[in-house]
């Protein structure tokens, strides 16, 4: 019974969402109070539907309801509650109702948090997002209903799949779709601003915080899943440039260029129409992702699909939404204005350059990406395009990036001066070139590349706090001055600060463990010793233990430095029982300064076993970074002059 | 200097950067494609030898042997069969019998694995160990075709 409310709920909430995609728009267009009141209401409801139907879905995983065709694929009765609640996403039909839960409550949100907005561009937004709800309602009945039955009943599930039964896979789609979906807002307004007209300096006060949000879920998001490759994989890498993780790269590269030139758009008018194309971009980048993801054309982890229907249908959705915007787009971007005007040396160059060079970024990662696909589909041939490709463009595109990342928050709107530039920043040129080769050299070996990656991250901490410095500085009033300075300290520049610190924190990571890394693959017998970087690792043992669905085979290392017990760490080899697939459990030792990593390859002969043993310096640094980043896009979501009141006011 | 000129002199730099950048994409491109060669097609000596390419194919069953950390063994389409070598720690699903595709590449006959892709499910067989199989099929098919029209 469950299940047929849940399905009746997703046909209900399709006419729904066919009623609010056109009733408000229509009513804006034609002046009729009326219908654009239904605008509110009809977000709510459509919400409510959808969430009952999750809430159903959900149901049956942890009742454990067989009778349903995915809940019996991506579930069983030995599997642990809270990883029936993650099966719910752990499979194609499940994770699409995921993405529309998520959209509802975006949808939601923006309800209740923007009825200030003049009532024509709100009922437009909502519209819109009701619109992008009938693709994917539709995309759901028609060829992924999560609710299909199964008969005969089966006695037990086909289990999830056991590389997704881990804490980090409960929470990274949720966090990632929070914030693909969530560029959907921008995308709403931009559309719905280009329809009315009203696109100003306003308009970009209104979508930077939805902007902010949606990316630091996105940066969240990718950072799980980067973590969670690093110690569920048994690998020790944090980035593949699998196809699957570009997908989410590239929303997150236009996300971040389409919140700098938000900023410029917000302060100085400039930019509008680049702004509005970035949030098309952003949000059309999404909608690949899901169809590259979704459509089984890539093989992967993430790929449930072999259903040709579904990629054609998303195929057609995605062009359907990206040709229709880009129309507008070319219909009526140019009647925006250009703006106020600016010098050639200033902060908007700075901010311009920024939004370059992450499209040239976003669109390497593109080509790379989509060409072997291209090929395929035309019979040309199988090719890969692999790290080294990624790696060889994104340096040298992320170097002038960061470089511009200490000049541009130091620069003045509308003109800059170099000379002014250098002087305030010449401080912090030094101590950079000073720390990265002192770092270097503390790590064992001054190395060029790495020298020169020290000297980017360098960059960030000590441009930013000149910049802090600039701001606090106590002119003479001692300490009472720069706490009253750093009080008043607006929350959205701080924000910007403790991002940008971020990216250097990632980036002090990155440097460290791309040079300074031990792997080695030993074999070891019971009571063998190997010594990594100073770190002894001695085997002392198998112990087999049984889990709640799986047995475990679990390694007892003991990691000595100069005599001295550092810690223990057990990796262990599981079966999972019902789908008898092996799986290795990397056990980490983390500290702020790097990990000790080992990880568990097959047993030889006579109880010896193979054994990976990394030690890898700053590695959380890149995840820390990446939090930081994050907190930093709270920090100025948070910041004054968007709460409601003000924003009410304008 | 006049707006109009500062506005050119922007657009100007915006060209160059992207152009240099687009120089620098489709060089590192160039050099960084990795083609895909089947165990027939090394054979019939198709395959370059010492640049990386990926071979696809089935474990031969019983033809995994280790020597310390190296493992060798045999990748068959079903008409050929190439010896591989690699180093390291085999992915968790990597079994006899079953699809596997290894980058690197060959040394005197013996394909080097720098990296043994990993399946990430049971049933799963990487695309292209499946082409490798159904082209090595389609040309079984055509020589006995042609075994046929000889007679």
């Amino acid at each position: 019974m469950i299940p047929e409310i849940g399905h009746l709920a997703l046909w209900l909430a399709l006419g729904l969402a066919l009623i609010l995609g056109v009733l408000p728009m229509v009513g804006a267009w034609r002046g009729r109070e009326d219908w654009m009141t239904l605008a509110r209401p009809g977000a709510y409801s459509l919400a409510a539907l959808v969430t009952l139907a999750f809430g159903c879905l959900l149901a049956s995983f942890i009742g454990n309801d067989f009778s349903v065709l995915y809940v019996a694929e991506n579930s069983n009765s030995a599997l642990p509650i809270q990883y029936r609640i993650a099966g719910l996403w752990g499979g194609h039909e499940g994770s699409l109702l995921l993405w529309m839960e998520m959209l509802c409550l975006w949808m939601v949100a923006v309800a209740r948090f923007s009825r200030h907005l003049p009532r024509p561009l709100l009922s437009r937004i909502l519209s819109v997002m009701g619109l992008i709800c009938v693709g994917f309602l539709l995309f759901m009945l028609l060829t992924s209903n999560p609710f299909d039955r199964l008969f005969p009943v089966p006695a037990d599930g086909n289990d999830l799949n056991p590389l997704l039964q881990d804490p980090g896979m409960v929470v990274h789609p949720p966090m990632l779709y929070m914030g693909y979906v969530g560029f959907s807002v921008a995308f709403a307004f931009a559309i719905a601003a280009l329809i009315g007209g009203d696109l100003d300096a306003v308009w970009a006060r209104w979508t930077r915080p939805w902007t902010t949000v949606a990316w630091l879920f996105l940066t969240i998001g990718i950072a799980l899943g980067s973590s969670w490759a690093y110690y569920e994989l048994g690998w020790g890498g944090w980035w593949f440039w699998d196809p699957v993780e570009n997908a989410s790269l590239m929303p997150w590269l236009l996300g971040t260029a389409l919140i700098h030139s938000l900023a410029v758009t917000e302060k100085r008018g400039s930019f509008k129409s680049w702004t509005v194309l970035l949030a098309i971009l952003a949000f059309s980048f999404s909608l690949l992702g899901t169809f590259l993801v979704r459509s089984g054309v890539l093989s992967s982890v993430h790929a449930f699909a072999t259903d040709p229907r579904r990629g054609l249908f998303i195929l057609a959705f995605l062009t359907v939404v990206i040709g229709a915007s880009f129309a507008l787009y070319a219909w009526r971007a140019p009647t925006v204005g250009l703006g106020a005007r600016f010098a050639l040396i200033s902060k908007e160059t700075a901010l311009l350059a920024n939004n370059v060079l992450f499209l040239v970024a976003a669109g390497a990662v593109l080509l790379g990406t989509l060409y072997p696909l291209l090929l395929d589909a035309l019979g040309l041939g199988k090719i890969s395009v692999g790290p080294p490709y990624f790696d060889s463009v994104f340096m040298p595109l992320m170097a002038p990036t960061i470089f511009l990342m200490g000049i541009g928050p130091l620069a003045r709107w509308k003109e800059a001066s170099v000379p002014d530039l250098a002087r305030r920043l010449r401080w912090a040129a030094g101590v950079t070139v000073v720390a990265a080769v002192l770092t270097g050299w503390l790590a064992g070996e001054v190395h060029l590349v790495a020298t020169f990656g020290l000297m980017m991250a360098f960059w960030i901490f000590t441009s930013v706090a000149t910049d802090l410095w600039e701001r606090i500085r106590p002119n003479g009033g001692g300490l009472a001055a720069v706490r009253r300075q750093l009080g008043t300290l607006p929350r959205s520049v701080l924000g910007m600060l403790v991002a940008h610190l971020g990216v250097a924190a990632f980036c002090l990571g990155v440097v460290m463990v791309k040079t300074y890394e031990v792997e080695s693959d030993v074999r070891m017998a019971v009571g063998d010793t190997t010594t990594v970087r100073g770190y002894t690792f001695k085997f002392n043992g198998i112990r087999n233990y049984e889990g709640p669905n799986y047995t475990a085979a679990q390694a007892q290392m003991d990691i000595t430095r100069n005599g001295a017990l550092v810690t223990e760490l057990k990796p262990e080899k599981r079966i999972y029982r019902v789908q008898q697939n092996p799986m290795t459990e990397a056990a980490i030792s983390p500290s702020l300064s790097g990990d000790l990593y080992v990880s568990m390859g097959e047993e030889v002969d006579g109880g010896a076993w193979i054994i990976r043993v990394y030690v890898k310096p700053f590695v959380d640094w890149i995840w820390g970074g990446c939090l930081l980043m994050a907190l930093g896009g709270a920090l100025s979501v948070s910041d004054r002059r968007y709460r409601r009141k003000q924003g009410g006011v304008v | 200097m006049k707006t109009r000129h500062k506005r050119l002199l922007i657009v100007a730099l915006v060209v160059l950067v992207i152009g240099a950048a687009l120089a620098l994409i489709l060089s590192a491109f160039q050099s960084n494609l990795v083609f895909f060669f089947s165990p027939s097609q090394i054979a019939s000596h198709e395959a370059p030898v010492g640049r990386t390419f990926r071979l696809g194919g089935l474990v031969v069953a019983g033809s995994l042997k280790r020597d310390g950390v190296t493992v060798h063994f045999d990748v068959t389409d079903k008409a050929q069969t190439v010896p591989v070598r690699y180093v390291g720690i085999l992915p968790d699903l990597f079994k006899e019998g079953k699809g596997v595709v290894a980058q690197g590449k060959l040394e005197d006959g013996v394909f080097v694995a720098k990296e043994v892709l990993a399946k990430h499910d049971e049933n799963y067989m990487p695309p292209e160990a499946a082409e490798a199989l159904k082209n090595a099929a389609k040309s079984n098919q055509k020589m006995a075709a042609s075994l046929v029209v000889d007679k």
